[in-house]
């Protein structure tokens, strides 16, 4: 366990496995909040929360494997989001995604070796006013370019 | 604060709030809304705030939602006058309220028009407003969504009283549907048609659901007023569910926008507070109690079925339509959803009348309509036109034209399922009927300009990818048909292009239109169906490069 999250979350983790146990029909809610906590779902905890719950292990893998809001490894220390959105598509995204790939070195989805980034390329954020957009742990950077999206990224270490 | 235990006692409360406000006193209303939250408002919020302590009494500070000229953030609008700063830093904050407190403007930072340099004050003055009839995110700016005493201040929850005090259920049922008010989610359904369907079916049990999901690319009003103004949905979710007899309430939103939750979980612990959710509303002896869900990141989850099934704690998979929801929904029980405008437009049809509100609007599409501007425009951020209002207007008259100077291409209408027109229709009304049958159907109302430089091909393609990537897989056609074009069109993308393609992918349309479960699936090939109509020869001639014929 102690591998898998820190010292810290793992009592979050507890709580909110024993706030939903008995209850099936809470098991989305239970699965986002420890995704919020943790950044991710290691095996173990998704099994705890199929025994809390009384799910099958199966039904929690097939929540957790489909919705895109989780994760099934680690994530880096800084989510970056490219907003994929149609205005930010139409207004460069693409360019901006690019850069993004280029300064971290990793493909929308990856996370790298140091768990510095995890980069995600995606749904629209309906800040389409400013786009294109670029959110570091849901700070929103507005009308960015890629050069101004270097030094965002820069810095954070 | 005492729960209220009749609607006389709620009155004389709203009537003490007015008492105790001066309206003569200056209020800087600082927006909050996603893009201006994006521009660092909130620094701008705390420099006002920092700077008017010190004041006391003398001027008031509040923060607000999204006041809708989203290209001009950080927003600040001044009362009493609505005086409207535009990209307001926090630099700027010391003369502004030097400025407010002599009761003069600051004019460098008011609204210049970019041609002819007239500048404009007022908020009714400034072309992207004046424009507009803003019924129902007008209020936004007089507004801390975590203040329910604002709501009260301006009017809040003296329809639900209405209803609850003065009209049976079936009365309120019957208003909503002399009005004709339409689904605001895409479909253009009459709400007063589903409600009845819920209403009468047989279960006892019967849920009402709002839908925040709002997936839909590039649309973001829904967000703009559940963020800003929740209550006003609040209003319109309590009084569905007394004309059709709900206990209980569903609020589906986003999970990836913090504020939002905040402020809807804020409203829904006040009004819970207040007596206005719960055990016995306003002494009524009406009840209901009212949820919060989540989506968790996947477009399909906002269709009407799969949404039910989420809230089930389920994969968010569509179910056939020929089981309505509005029959058996959530567990099986009848379950009436609408749209977050929808909802919000319920409150000012139970107070004004069906009459008043069939006076604004098109023929067929009555009252107003939101519309997320954005793409190539000048004047991006959140407009309410009535119905019917030319396209032009939007784009032009508010919208300030297509950015960069550059040339209209198309209009594009309902994000990825939804269909784009040519620059030449654009004296066209907006109208639910009328812009289906052009082939861009207003959906939810994310409307996007596209430049003379737009790749129609290429929007094409990435529309298909969006959607490919945001299909359950639970039915073949949808699942695979939409790959099958996917890769068509990214040949022709990269100049692969063959002869042919163009009617197989038109085959794929049709196929993938009819067979599939859901509207994700149906409606895949929309975009392209509307492309196919009007901007062809762009496809033809990126064919035949490819297959080295003559153009």
């Amino acid at each position: 366990m102690s591998k898998m999250c820190e010292k810290a979350c793992e009592k979050d983790i507890d709580g909110i496995i024993e706030k939903y146990r008995g209850q099936p029909s809470s098991l989305i809610h239970a699965l986002v909040e420890i995704q919020h906590a943790n950044h991710w779902l290691p095996r173990e905890v998704m099994q705890r929360v199929a025994d809390a719950l009384e799910v099958p292990f199966g039904q929690v893998l097939q929540i957790a494997s489909f919705y895109k809001t989780f994760s099934l490894t680690p994530k880096g220390r800084h989510e970056v989001h490219v907003c994929g959105g149609m205005t930010c598509h139409l207004r460069g995204a693409a360019k901006l995604l690019e850069k993004v790939e280029e300064v971290t070195g990793l493909k929308a989805g990856e996370t790298d070796a140091e768990s510095r980034f995890t980069v995600e390329s995606g749904a629209c954020l309906g800040s389409c006013s400013i786009g294109p957009e670029l959110i570091v742990d849901g700070k929103h950077y507005g009308r960015m370019t890629p050069d101004k999206a270097e030094a965002v990224l820069n810095s954070y270490k | 604060m005492p729960r209220f235990q009749s609607a006389a006692e709620l009155e004389a409360y709203r009537a003490q709030i007015l008492a105790g406000r001066n309206p003569a006193k200056p209020c800087i209303a600082v927006c909050a809304g996603a893009a201006c939250d994006g521009m660092d408002s909130a620094a701008v919020a705390a420099a006002f705030v920092a700077a008017a302590a010190p004041l006391g009494d003398k001027i008031e500070v509040r923060t607000t939602g999204c006041h809708g000229y989203c290209e001009k953030g950080p927003n600040v609008v001044v009362t009493p006058g609505d005086i409207c700063y535009f990209e307001v830093q926090p630099t700027d904050v010391p003369e502004i309220i030097a400025a407010t407190l002599k009761g003069e403007v600051v004019e460098r930072l008011v609204y210049k028009d970019p041609n002819t340099g007239a500048k404009a004050v007022h908020m009714h003055e400034v072309p992207f407003y004046k424009h507009q009839t803003r019924l129902l995110i007008g209020d936004n700016p007089k507004i801390d969504p975590m203040r329910i005493d604002d709501y009260l201040a301006v009017g809040g929850y003296a329809a639900l009283v209405k209803a609850l005090s003065e009209m049976t259920p079936d009365q309120v049922l019957d208003e909503v549907k002399k009005a004709n008010l339409r689904g605001r989610g895409g479909g253009g359904f009459p709400a007063g048609s589903k409600w009845e369907t819920t209403k009468n079916a047989p279960e006892k049990t019967k849920y009402v659901i709002v839908n925040g999901h709002e997936g839909e690319s590039a649309a973001f009003m829904d967000r703009a007023m559940l963020t800003g103004n929740p209550h006003k949905i609040l209003e319109g979710l309590i009084i569905g569910a007394y004309a059709i007899g709900a206990q209980k309430g569903f609020m589906y939103t986003r999970h990836d926008m913090p504020l939002l939750e905040k402020h809807v979980r804020n409203a829904l612990a006040q009004a819970k507070e207040y007596g206005l959710l719960g055990e016995n509303i306003l002494g009524s002896g009406f009840s209901l109690e009212v949820e919060l869900h989540f989506d968790v990141g996947i477009f399909v989850s906002g269709e009407s079925s799969a949404l039910m099934r989420s809230i089930e704690g389920n994969p968010p998979e569509p179910r056939p339509k020929y089981i309505r929801t509005s029959v058996s929904g959530i567990w099986d029980k009848p379950s009436n959803l609408n749209n977050v405008e929808t909802w919000a437009n319920v409150p000012q049809i139970i107070s004004k009348g069906a009459e008043w509100f069939t006076s604004i609007g098109s023929e067929k599409s009555k009252g107003t309509k939101l519309i997320s501007l954005s793409g190539n425009v000048v004047n991006s951020g959140v407009v309410e036109v009535p119905m019917g209002t030319p396209l032009r207007t939007l784009v032009f008259d508010i919208g300030g034209g297509v950015r960069d100077g550059k040339t209209l291409k198309a209009i594009h209408f309902g994000g990825a399922m939804g269909g784009s027109i040519p620059a030449d229709l654009i004296d066209a009304p907006l109208d639910f009927d009328g812009m289906s049958k052009l082939g861009a159907p207003i959906g939810a109302g994310g409307l996007l300009l596209m430049d003379e430089d737009t790749d129609m091909v290429e929007v094409a393609r990435y529309l298909m990818d969006f959607l490919t990537k945001e299909s359950c897989g639970k039915c073949v056609p949808c699942r695979e048909g939409m790959k099958q074009m996917l890769q068509i069109l990214t040949r022709i993308t990269e100049g692969k292009g063959k002869q042919g393609d163009i009617e197989r992918l038109e085959d794929l349309i049709q196929v993938t239109g009819v067979a599939s479960l859901c509207a994700l699936g149906k409606t895949s090939g929309d975009p392209l169906k509307s492309m196919f109509r009007y901007f062809k020869p762009e496809y033809e001639a990126r064919i035949a490069a490819a297959s080295g014929e003559p153009k």
